[in-house]
């Protein structure tokens, strides 16, 4: 099965497009929606077992020889981040069906859904930099769908923002990838790799590594491009806001890190360190504004960025262990967050206000859902044996085997920020007085909390079976640690 | 050639950053515009000029323009149209439902306008 690692991009797309067809249908839309995506989350793991068992899997489409066809490259790396957006978007949609509102629902709410999929995978497993910026347009298209569909004036003021960043930031990408082809001359994320490491340290390749830097780190809401984030983010309701916070700025991660292990590895003292202190200061930002606010969902929006910050300062000690926490991190805060906005999105509905200072004593009438929010506030801190722990010990490892003493105990310090940021919404919403009245009923608040809980628990799982996921992170560390492996299994047989 | 176009592409943008940072929505739109414009030139330009025939396989030609850029720029036009469409579409719809199309009065959130 050669064809086996498109299978997560094509099937999102094909069940995308039978669902524009009969968008009046709820009920059809939710079955057809759940076939497709347990479909495609049975070929990502097929492809992961693939993967595992044969090593890098590459295609070039059009059966022309790479580097001329546009090559799909599935290392585990990518294949881990599919699988795990497919997941998201599982529960994500098994959410929405209590939560969106049939309205949404008639006005191609899950065809969005699932294009914005496509484009997702499609950006982690494409081998080709223009194929990417494609694939970023698939998914941008879609998320301004998403995030306009229901037409508030919120989301109206605040999705005319976010177009036009993405469209500025579109252009700086092909202008990017412009000056990319008039040094090497080819798209080939592979073939790019080779020549780029021929040329060796030269000034425009900073340049370009720069721009890249500033081209995803809008994307993925790095200091000071993150300026967008929060307004934009805030204004789509939760299940959106989930499937937003939890895959689209990833991507924009993943992005950096596949550039910066894959291309511009000739001047790491000046592109990395950059991407070091980036990081940091994102991590300062995030900080300051998960702690400054009152409003739950910005509370979570700011983690996204300090996540950000974390993941990329993993990345940028370019050594194993601080990879490998990067490639731990980056998996286990898709499904935190996930799981952090779906539960967050169950008080919202229960309290009808996104305000702090507005609701409390929740505890005494929904204790399930005061101890699930526990434990993954905990998981989103790191406190083991939860998911996030093995993840921020790696990096910090890294971060002390690449003698960065400070940087590696201010990461450290941040998980406290991190708690007490959490904890925060803990101690408000749950603790304290009943205060205004209940919106919800009992069998809405089961239906909700169902796919909350499972996702809660997948994370404890992935926190828990850490051991076993080891494996599946060292072959996802050495590819990027070494790019020679993914040029090799793209030109394999050429050569 | 390539100055001449460097200049004209460095005035697009030019052009363009100036209608993004300014207030009116349309005035913003069509400064995207402008820039996806320069974008796609600049994407021509870094593939080289040159070339006196079509990049056509045949025999005797040596001398061919780059293909590549020009497929490019096809894909990244179509992108570009439909994204501008989608905007142009979303301002209408702003300027109706919120009342205004200067982007100074769109901040705030829900509780303060």
């Amino acid at each position: 099965m050669i064809n086996l690692l498109l299978f997560p991009v094509l099937i999102p797309f094909l069940f995308a497009a039978v669902l524009l067809l009969f968008p009046k249908k709820v009920k059809a839309q939710r079955i057809v929606t759940m076939i497709g995506l347990l479909f495609a989350l049975a070929s990502s793991f097929a492809l992961l077992y693939k993967v595992k068992v044969d090593g890098v899997q590459a295609l070039t489409l059009g059966s022309w020889a790479p580097p001329f066809g546009i090559t799909m490259v599935s290392d585990m790396f990518s294949a881990m981040l599919v699988t795990s957006s497919l997941l998201i978007a599982l529960f994500v949609v098994w959410y929405s069906f209590n939560s969106i509102g049939e309205e949404r629902e008639k006005a191609f709410y899950y065809p969005a859904i699932l294009f914005m999929l496509t484009g997702v995978n499609g950006a982690f497993t494409t081998g080709d930099i223009f194929n990417m910026f494609v694939f970023f347009e698939v998914l941008l298209m879609s998320s301004y769908v998403l995030i306009v569909l229901g037409g508030e004036k919120i989301q109206l003021k605040e999705s005319i923002k976010y177009i036009i960043v993405n469209i500025v930031s579109s252009s700086l990408f092909v202008i990017t990838v412009g000056y990319l082809y008039s040094v090497v001359g080819t798209l080939n994320m592979a073939d790019i790799s080779v020549k780029l490491a021929e040329i060796g340290p030269s000034g425009i390749v900073t340049v370009i590594a720069v721009l890249f830097l500033i081209v995803f780190g809008i994307k993925g809401g790095i200091f000071p491009l993150f300026f967008w984030l929060p307004g934009s983010y805030a204004a789509p309701p939760i299940p959106v806001l989930a499937l937003f916070g939890a895959l689209l700025t990833k991507v924009g991660v993943y992005a950096i890190m596949r550039t910066y292990t894959l291309f511009f590895t000739t001047d790491v003292g000046y592109t990395h360190t950059l991407l070091m202190i980036l990081s940091i200061l994102t991590i300062v930002v995030g900080c300051i504004g998960a702690l400054a606010y009152f409003d739950v969902k910005q509370i979570i929006i700011y983690n996204i960025v300090i996540a950000v910050g974390v993941i990329l300062f993993g990345a940028s000690v370019m050594n194993e262990s601080g990879m490998m926490g990067s490639v731990f991190y980056l998996i286990h805060d898709i499904l935190i967050k996930g799981a952090l906005f779906l539960l967050i999105g169950i008080v919202i509905k229960i309290t009808g206000t996104s305000d702090l200072r507005k609701m409390g004593g929740l505890m005494k009438r929904y204790p399930m859902l005061g101890w699930v929010y526990l434990i993954v506030a905990f998981g989103l801190a790191g406190i083991p044996p939860l998911s996030g722990f093995i993840g921020k010990l790696l990096i910090v490892q890294g971060g002390f085997e690449g003698e960065l003493l400070w940087q590696s105990i201010f990461i450290l310090a941040s998980s406290l920020l991190v708690l007490l940021s959490a904890i925060r919404i803990f101690i408000y919403a749950f603790w304290g007085e009943e205060k205004g009245e209940f919106l919800i009923s009992k069998k809405k608040y089961r239906h909700l909390l169902a796919p909350a809980i499972t996702l809660a628990s997948i994370t404890v799982l992935y926190g828990v079976g850490a051991e076993y996921l080891v494996p599946f992170m060292a072959d996802a560390t050495n590819v990027l640690l070494d790019p020679s492996i993914y040029v090799d299994a793209v030109f394999e047989g050429v050569k | 050639m390539e100055i001449l176009m460097s200049i004209l592409i460095g005035f697009l943008f030019m052009a363009a950053v100036y209608l993004i940072l300014s207030r009116s929505l349309l005035r913003i739109i069509i400064g995207t515009g402008l820039l996806s414009h320069g974008t796609h030139l600049l994407l021509l330009t870094m593939g080289g000029l040159g070339g006196k025939s079509a990049p056509v396989l045949a025999d005797g030609i040596t001398d061919y323009a780059d293909p590549l850029p020009q497929a490019l720029i096809l894909t990244a036009i179509v992108i570009s149209f439909g994204v501008t469409a989608f905007s142009l579409v979303l301002a209408y719809r702003a300027y109706k439902v919120v009342g205004t199309d200067n982007m100074d009065l769109m901040k705030g959130n829900e509780d303060n306008d």
